[in-house]
C-alpha cells in the first residue's frame, strides 16, 4: 500500500474532476473547507488547496 | 583469594559508580523508570565484576577466564537490542516518533557504557594490584569516570549550525518559514490556527559537513523530536496539519523546522534545537575527502 494516500476529493469545479476517488460537490467556499474539515478529522487526513477550487484530502 | 578482595572489590566498586553516574536521565535519555534502573545496574554490576577479575585472573594463570570477556561483549550486545526494540515499540504510541536513527544512537550508547564501566573496573584494579595503593587506585577510578564522560558527550547541533528564528508565512495555500516552503495547508481555519500558534527556526549550517548531516532524514526527525519533547505539540490524531516538519532549502541548504508548539516561546525552541544531539549515524564527513573540498569552495 502506497504511503500517502488521496482519500476523497472535493471541488467547487465540477469540470476539474473525474475518476474513481469519492468526489464531494460544493457550492459555496466556506461549504468546502466545511466538508473537507469534516472528511479529514473524520479519516484523520489533511486538506490540501490544489488551487483551481478543489481541495484534496490525503492521508499522510 | 584475600590477595586479591581489595583489587577486584576496588574494582568493581568504582565500575559500578561509573555505570551509576552514566545513569542519569533527561528528557531523551531512557530510562525513566525503576525497573529500567535495576537492570542497567545489574549489567553495569556485571560489567565491572568482569573488568576488575581479568588481571588478578591473568595473575593466576587462568587465561581461559579472559575468554569470558568475550562472553560479556555478546551479552552487552545484547543490550543494545534490548533497548532498540523496546523503544522502537514505544516510538509508535508517540505522535512525533524518534526515529530508527535517534533510537539505533540512543541503543548504541547504553551498550557503550559497559564497555566504559569494564575499562573503569579493569583501570582500578590494575592499579591496585600493582601499587597495593588502594586510594591511588580510587582516583585512577575517578579519572577514568571524567574520561568516560568526555568519550560519551556528543556533538550538539549548535556546534555544527546557526539556530535563529523563522517567520511563519502562508503563500497562498502554501506554508513557508523564510523562503523554505514546508507544506500546503488548505484547510483556511488551520492556516489563521497555525500563524496565530506556530513557531519556526531556521538552522543554518556552519559548512558542508554539518550540511549533509542536517539533509539525513533521521537527524530532522530526531529535531522534531526534541523541540516536541520540550515545547510540547497541539498536534493530534486528527489534525495531522500541526505535525512538526522540518524541510530544507535546496538551493542553500539550510533546514527549517516548522511546529505548532504546547508552549509558545521561541527562545525556548532556540535552545532547545541547539541542544540536539547529532546522531552518530547522520555524521557525514564530505570535507574530509578531496574531492568534497574541491567541491566546497
Amino acid at each position: 500500500m502506497a504511503k500517502d494516500q488521496l482519500l476523497a476529493v472535493v471541488t467547487l469545479n465540477k469540470e476539474a474532476v473525474g475518476g474513481d476517488v469519492p468526489i464531494f460537490f460544493v457550492s459555496t467556499e466556506e461549504e468546502q473547507s466545511r466538508v473537507a474539515g469534516t472528511l479529514a478529522q473524520v479519516m484523520k487526513a489533511m486538506v490540501h488547496d490544489v488551487g483551481n477550487g478543489v481541495y484534496i484530502i490525503v492521508k499522510h | 583469594m584475600e590477595q586479591y578482595g581489595m583489587t577486584i572489590g576496588l574494582g568493581i566498586l568504582m565500575g559500578t559508580l561509573a555505570r551509576a553516574y552514566m545513569l542519569r536521565s533527561d528528557y531523551r535519555q531512557y530510562p525513566g523508570y525503576p525497573h529500567g534502573y535495576v537492570t542497567h545496574m545489574s549489567l553495569g554490576f556485571i560489567a565491572a565484576a568482569l573488568g576488575s577479575v581479568a588481571l588478578p585472573a591473568i595473575a593466576e594463570k587462568e587465561f581461559a577466564a579472559v575468554t569470558f570477556l568475550a562472553l560479556a561483549a555478546q551479552q552487552f550486545r545484547e543490550v543494545r537490542n534490548m533497548e532498540r526494540e523496546s523503544l522502537a515499540a514505544l516510538d509508535e504510541a508517540e505522535l512525533v516518533p524518534r526515529g530508527q536513527d535517534y533510537i539505533e544512537g540512543i541503543a548504541r550508547v547504553f551498550e557503550q557504557r559497559n564497555y566504559l564501566v569494564i575499562v573503569t573496573a579493569l583501570a582500578t584494579s590494575s592499579v591496585n594490584f600493582f601499587t597495593r595503593w588502594p586510594l591511588l587506585s580510587i582516583l585512577t577510578g575517578f579519572a577514568f569516570l571524567g574520561v568516560s564522560e568526555y568519550l560519551m558527550k556528543g556533538k550538539i547541533l549548535g556546534d555544527i549550525a546557526k539556530v535563529e528564528a523563522g517567520r511563519l508565512h502562508f503563500e497562498g495555500p502554501l506554508l513557508k518559514v523564510n523562503e523554505i516552503e514546508i507544506m500546503n495547508v488548505g484547510l483556511p481555519e488551520m492556516r489563521e490556527k497555525i500563524l496565530r500558534d506556530g513557531l519556526a527556526v531556521v538552522i543554518h549550517p556552519k559548512d558542508d559537513n554539518a550540511r549533509s548531516t542536517l539533509h539525513n532524514m533521521g537527524q530532522r526527525q530526531a529535531i522534531a523530536n526534541v523541540a516536541t519533547a520540550i515545547l510540547g505539540t497541539k498536534k493530534d490524531i486528527d489534525t495531522p496539519e500541526f505535525t512538526p516538519m522540518v524541510r530544507k532549502n535546496i538551493d542553500i541548504g539550510s533546514i527549517a523546522l516548522f511546529c505548532v508548539p504546547a508552549e509558545k516561546d521561541i527562545e525556548s525552541l532556540v535552545a532547545a534545537v541547539e541542544r540536539v544531539p547529532v546522531l552518530e549515524s547522520a555524521r557525514r564527513a564530505p570535507l574530509k575527502t578531496k574531492a568534497g573540498r574541491i567541491a566546497a569552495d
